[in-house]
């Protein structure tokens, strides 16, 4: 038996039974991280002794009887989500060498379940970015095809499931970012309804639009991290009162809108035709589907990327060396110390972002854009629940292209945000989405999503659950990844 | 030239003293006496990650505030941020409110040389208080900036007012009002060290209008209006335009000095808080909470004239510290004379506060060992020249006043026998004058004078008179006959 080729699933209950050891597990993945890390650049740390350390603890309350849905299972964890006494970057220079002083509310529940950080996995800094080539610790690797990127932001968390670094990943999804990279690595990545997991902890890029998210290998997995991590939390006010809970159930009978605007111009058509290959499945399993027009479609990218960028600009203003991170000068005035702090710590896209969410707060800009674009995000979940009155799910492709090659899309921005253009929308709108593995191009993975109303997570794991069976796309493992 | 109408108004900063938590997170609120940075947790802090949560009790402690103060409650509360760097902002920005604010258009009255005035208050709102910036000697000199981030996030109440106020003296007033109204309503306590601080907004007609930033207390506000208004009135006299900017108002200089011109204003850049949902405030809130306000000051001066028979001024006095008023309460209680009672407490007890710049509640005495103190003057134990003498010692040490009267042998002298070997030692030493006083009886009263200051003023002056007089008979009575007929 290869530890490394188990769902965390599988772990939980082999350890639970005594048949593998915590420190086993850990040091099984630990070693994998380390030997393809320099190739993969998943990771940005990998916590090696805390890791080990909290497989020892673990084992001797085993014997006193501990019990949980994650026992041994190690967790690869967004570097933007807080995590006590291990280094929490954001990959950005600006927080180099800060140490978290608390747990975020979802790892706090995941170690309470006996799962185990085993490290700090890559990303666009501060999670604006759709190809994980914006992170201030180089871009990581598409471990089906080094050339290529990873989908972004949160790349590491795909690329370390992808490639058996680590059974399960968080992720964080602010525009896509657990969607892109999940349809990039041929695994599961959902972003749940709005509200309904912590963000305590998770270090805010655009607080009204991102949740953290689970990325695995397969729908069992996903389902049980939705378990542990959803539910409400002392710590976030905007949390709604939900706990997941799966029944799966048959395909049979569910309706599917399509959204023709999703499968026009500017997708590759090959991604169109894999997408409909997998809504042909989910027909002959008994659903039946519509195409319909989402005419708001033009401008969710604009909607988005304003609210996105406002919040940021306010998100990120904490960033001044004053109390962590980047160290502030202080020979010079408070505010030179902050010019130096924000000019040198932040990379170009964080800088941009945040300049451009000063421009669309500001007093002259407020009615123009902001104000607009929040607007416009009312229209755009009305319709979208309008459109879930009559269907079960909308279904598109997860990303307009397959994995571009790195470098390609750098120098241009609008080219890289036009990799959101299909995930947006359930975050404007709140909604939960998932993408599942949808075949492949050239072998280059691609994904399928599903966005349905709040709280139906269940509805979406039952589809992935039914693809995943009828496809068994998520048994094939990179060439990278070969054990 | 005649006099340019003045128009002042207030941003009043109040922290909400009486909560335990602070505003946003689970911290306690009273960071006094705290070494710095100890009282603070990652939302206080503004680490990475963290999340305001809202004290649900600074919104109902708010209303009481603006039902009070006359306002209408808004029935949605939303927080916005209000985005500016500094130091003392964790954060680097500061969760406020800007449309929808708890209330709006309350008024306030108040009395000045005993005129009542409407003061409107323009919006009440709750902010997060932001940490405390210490600089090493001046903030220009200063070679670094320490922060400390305790006070960060403690519950703030804004309390905002219509330029209404055309005098210092009714800035003052204003101020004084609203102090006693927040402690009639145990929100705040306006004695503790930055409790209250204030913004002024001046104007003088004919000129622009004038900030005035962080002003700490009554005095400084009175003296900071007042320097504004000479140095605006004479640059109109010399017809020098007065600018629109914020000045910083520096206590040690008693100047004002230039902060920054409004053409510069910074742009807040105000947006809808999104780690917080609008707030919706019910009916049956507002009314649960109108049904549990206590007395305010205004109902109490009424209330004290009344069951006390004290005249408006006294009133007036007591109310404008509620601590002071409930002192007097207390002590009319327990003693039972209002009309000394509230003598002692606004002539001695609270000139004594001013003077050692103390306030009632760090007294270390009750009204009850003042009612002793009394009760001495009452049955004749001390004299009421002692009875201050005494008060002044147990402001000072907190002793018993009997003690106090005891150890420091003031016990006041009502015995005939011994007031009598006084009169025999001053009759002794000063024989010139009982010979004048033979024939002149105004001279009497100089020899009372002399047997008190032998007495160290501890005889009774009226038996002490009694005695020379009778004294004063038989020596006049001896000379005429010779030997006194047994």
């Amino acid at each position: 038996m290869n530890v490394l080729s188990l769902t965390a699933k599988q772990i939980a209950e082999l350890v639970l039974t005594g048949s593998l050891s915590p420190v086993d597990v850990v040091e099984a993945y630990l070693d994998r991280a380390k030997r393809l890390n320099p190739k993969i650049n998943a990771f940005i740390t990998i916590a090696e002794e805390q890791a080990r350390r909290s497989a020892e603890e673990l084992e001797k309350r085993l014997r006193k009887g501990f019990s949980g849905k994650f026992v041994g299972v190690p967790v690869a964890v967004k570097d933007v989500i807080s995590t006590k006494g291990i280094e929490t970057t954001c990959a950005s220079r600006v927080l180099k060498g800060y140490i978290p002083p608390y747990d975020a509310t979802v790892i706090r529940r995941l170690k309470a379940e006996g799962a185990i950080v085993m490290g700090k996995t890559n990303m666009d800094e501060f999670a604006m970015g759709s190809s994980t080539e914006l992170s201030a610790y180089g871009p990581t690797r598409n471990p089906w095809n080094l050339e290529r990127v990873v989908g972004g932001s949160s790349g590491g968390s795909g690329a370390s499931v992808a490639a058996r670094m680590a059974p399960i990943a968080l992720g964080s999804d602010t525009g896509g970012s657990i969607r892109c990279p999940a349809a990039f690595c041929n695994i599961v990545g959902l972003k749940p309804t709005y509200g309904t997991v912590s963000r305590y902890g998770l270090i805010s890029y655009a607080c009204s639009l991102e949740q953290i998210g689970p990325m695995t290998l397969d729908v069992d997995d996903c389902a049980l991290l939705m378990e542990v991590i959803t539910g409400k939390d002392g710590f976030d006010s905007t949390m709604i009162d939900y706990k997941f809970k799966w029944t799966p159930r048959e395909v049979k009978g569910l309706r599917l809108a399509v959204p023709k605007e999703f499968f026009g111009e500017g997708t590759d058509e090959r991604v169109v035709d894999k997408v409909w290959t997998i809504i042909k499945l989910l027909e002959s399993q008994g659903a039946v589907y519509e195409e319909i027009s989402f005419p708001l479609a033009r401008y969710v990218l604009a909607c988005y990327y304003i609210i996105a960028m406002s919040e940021a600009s306010s998100n990120l203003a904490r960033y001044d060396g004053v109390r962590y991170g980047f160290p502030c000068d202080l020979s010079s005035p408070w505010y030179d110390s902050y010019s130096k702090v924000r000019g040198e710590g932040f990379g170009v896209e964080v800088k941009r972002r945040i300049i451009l969410g000063c421009f669309a707060l500001s007093a002259g800009y407020y009615g123009r854009y902001y104000l607009k674009a929040l607007k416009l995000r009312t229209m755009i979940r009305d319709h979208v629940l309008s459109i879930l009155k009559n269907f079960d799910v909308i279904v598109t492709p997860t990303t307009p292209f397959p994995p571009f090659k790195i470098g390609e899309r750098i120098e241009d921005p609008l080219a890289l945000y036009m990799a959101d253009v299909d995930t947006v929308v359930a975050n404007l709108a709140g909604v939960p989405a998932i993408s599942v593995p949808a075949g492949f191009v050239d072998g280059l993975p691609v994904g399928a999503q599903f966005m349905a109303n709040y709280c139906h997570e269940d509805l979406l794991l039952t589809i992935a659950k039914c693809i995943q069976d009828e496809t068994k796309f998520h048994t094939k493992v990179p060439e990278e990844a070969r054990l | 030239m005649s006099e340019l109408k003045v128009k002042i108004g207030l941003e009043c900063h109040c922290q909400m003293t009486s909560l335990k938590t602070k505003l946003f997170c689970r911290c306690p609120a009273d960071y006094r006496g705290k070494p710095p940075n100890t009282n603070v947790c990652p939302t206080c802090l503004g680490l990475p990650g963290s999340l305001p949560y809202l004290n649900r009790r600074a919104v109902e402690e708010a209303i009481k505030v603006a039902l009070a103060l006359n306002c209408k409650i808004n029935r949605r509360m939303v927080f916005y941020r209000k985005n500016y760097f500094y130091p003392d902002l964790s954060k680097n920005f500061q969760i406020s409110q800007y449309d929808y604010p708890l209330a709006v258009d309350g008024y306030v009255t108040i009395n000045v040389g005993g005129v009542d005035k409407v003061v409107r208050i323009k919006r009440i709102h709750i902010e997060e208080d932001p940490g405390r910036i210490v600089y090493k000697g001046s903030i220009e000199s200063s070679p670094y900036t320490l922060v400390d981030y305790n006070r960060m996030g403690v519950a703030l109440l804004e309390v905002v007012t219509e330029p209404d106020m055309e005098t210092p003296s009714e800035a003052k007033a204003f101020l004084q009002e609203l102090r006693s109204i927040l402690e009639h309503l145990e929100v705040s306590d306006g004695s503790l060290e930055g409790s209250m601080r204030c913004d002024a907004n001046i104007s003088i007609e004919g000129g622009s209008r004038v900030e005035i930033k962080n002003i700490t207390s009554f005095k400084e506000v009175e003296r900071a209006l007042s320097y504004e208004i000479i140095r605006q009135r004479n640059l109109l006299r010399r017809g020098v335009q007065v600018k629109r900017e914020t000045r910083h108002w520096d206590e040690v200089r008693r100047v004002t000095v230039a902060l920054r011109a409004k053409e510069e204003e910074m742009d807040y850049r105000y947006f809808p808080e999104p780690d917080l949902v609008p707030i919706e405030i019910t009916d049956e809130m507002i009314e649960r909470i109108k049904a549990q306000l206590p007395e305010l000051p205004a109902a109490r001066r009424v209330r004290l004239v009344k069951q006390y028979g004290l005249t408006e001024y006294e009133a007036r006095v007591l109310t404008s510290d509620k601590h002071l008023a409930d002192f007097f309460e207390k002590l009319a209680l327990i003693h039972g004379n209002p009309k000394v009672d509230c003598n002692l407490v606004i002539n001695e007890l609270l000139r004594l506060l001013n003077e050692k710049n103390i306030g009632v509640r760090d007294l270390k005495f009750t009204p009850l060992e003042v009612s002793e103190l009394l009760r001495m003057v009452d049955d004749g134990t001390i004299s009421w020249k002692s009875a201050k003498y005494v008060l002044r010692r147990m402001v000072e040490t907190g002793e018993h006043p009997r003690m106090i009267v005891e150890t420091e042998g003031i016990r006041r002298i009502a015995k005939v026998e011994e007031i009598e070997k006084y009169v025999d030692m001053v009759f002794e030493r000063c024989r010139e004058d009982v010979e004048e006083a033979l024939k002149d009886p105004k001279v009497i009263h100089r020899l009372v004078g002399e047997v008190l200051k032998e007495t160290k003023m501890l005889a009774d002056p009226k038996i002490t008179f009694q005695v020379v007089s009778k004294r004063i008979e038989k020596l006049k009575t001896i000379r005429k006959w010779g030997e006194v007929p047994p």
